[in-house]
């Protein structure tokens, strides 16, 4: 899922201060999980937000809403009748979300609420780690089911560097060396003559070094 | 015992501490409470595990967020302590009000009522 952080309380706050009328727009999908943008913290963020303009002197329509998803048009689609009621929505989707909020709602104004971090797994309640890092031309088939693009620090794909040490990266001893990851799970496999097969050079336009992508399936497409 | 304590204190039950949320706290306030404490069992005690942990968290959530809005956080506490200690729930709650009297009325009921 895409994981997302809250964002300070202060800095919404100074983003938004000058409107009278504010949504904060939550949605139900990976940003609940992780609980930054779902329909417990639009409460608490709206909440906080009414009573900081009270206290301020100043009565500011502060309403809740969260949908299903920001990220499709028809769930989008189901505010469209109240959008006029706002001159500000903050979103505490993921970024996809607020852009495609933007995009619909090309008038007004959409600030985040969160910020957007990663393609993670929820380790345990409260933590979350990077596992994808969406190269587009998965490789995981060769490497143990463990990515070197998002775990490995230096994306290498014919590891590990000079800088792996007891099974930690150098960068972060709290970092596993993916390297050491994937070895230890091709050994488990029985496929570590896998780890002796050279990866020929990744193409990597398919990863964000081609510029902005998109999926095309022409199969689906009505 | 038939123990006295603060009688502006309004005690609302939860099974658990663990079920307070952060956003129940900032309704009380925006409702006009001037302050707020949990009173869960002592830690290591619950019944559920975990649950004053959790609530001992979202009280410090909830006084953080206090602070950044200028309500104040000391006005949002925690506080533990066994079922059959009656003395010090009561000694909790004058302690409570001592130190919101201390801090006056919050101010979104005051501001409520210039906007009205």
């Amino acid at each position: 899922m895409i994981v997302a952080d809250r964002k300070p309380i202060e800095e919404i706050i100074e983003e938004v201060k000058n409107y009278e009328k504010i949504l904060i727009l939550g949605c139900n999908e990976c940003v609940t999980v992780c609980e930054a943008g779902g329909k417990k913290e639009v409460g608490v963020l709206a909440s906080a937000l009414r009573m900081y303009f009270l206290n301020q002197g100043r009565e500011v329509k502060i309403d809740e809403e969260t949908l299903e998803r920001q990220c499709d048009h028809e769930y989008l689609e189901e505010i469209r009748d109240v959008m006029d009621q706002y001159d500000a929505v903050v979103s505490l989707a993921c970024g996809v979300g607020v852009q495609f909020m933007a995009e619909k709602y090309h008038d007004c104004p959409i600030y985040p609420g969160v910020d957007t971090c990663f393609l993670g797994a929820t380790e345990k309640r409260g933590l979350w780690t990077e596992r994808c890092q969406a190269c587009g031309q998965c490789i995981l088939a060769r490497t143990g089911g463990i990515c070197p693009v998002s775990r490995c620090a230096k994306r290498i794909l014919n590891g590990p560097c000079g800088g792996s040490a007891k099974g930690k990266c150098e960068i972060n001893k709290e970092i596993d060396c993916a390297w050491e990851l994937i070895i230890n799970r091709l050994k488990a496999l029985d496929k570590l003559d896998d780890y002796e097969k050279i990866d020929p050079i990744k193409d990597w336009s398919t990863d964000r070094a081609g510029g902005p992508r998109k999926v095309v399936r022409e199969d689906v497409q009505e | 015992m038939r123990l006295q304590y603060p009688s502006d204190i309004k005690i609302i039950l939860v099974p658990c501490t663990g079920k307070l949320d952060v956003v129940h706290i900032l309704h009380a306030f925006e409702k006009g409470a001037d302050g707020v404490y949990a009173v869960g069992c002592m830690e290591g005690d619950c019944h559920y595990n975990s649950g004053n942990l959790r609530a001992r968290k979202r009280v410090e959530q909830a006084q953080k967020i206090l602070d950044t809005i200028g309500i104040g956080g000391e006005r949002a506490q925690m506080y533990n302590l066994s079922s059959s200690e009656g003395p010090r729930f009561a000694q909790y709650a004058v302690e409570m009000e001592e130190r919101i009297r201390k801090l006056g009325p919050n101010p979104i009921k005051l501001a409520k009522k210039k906007a009205a």
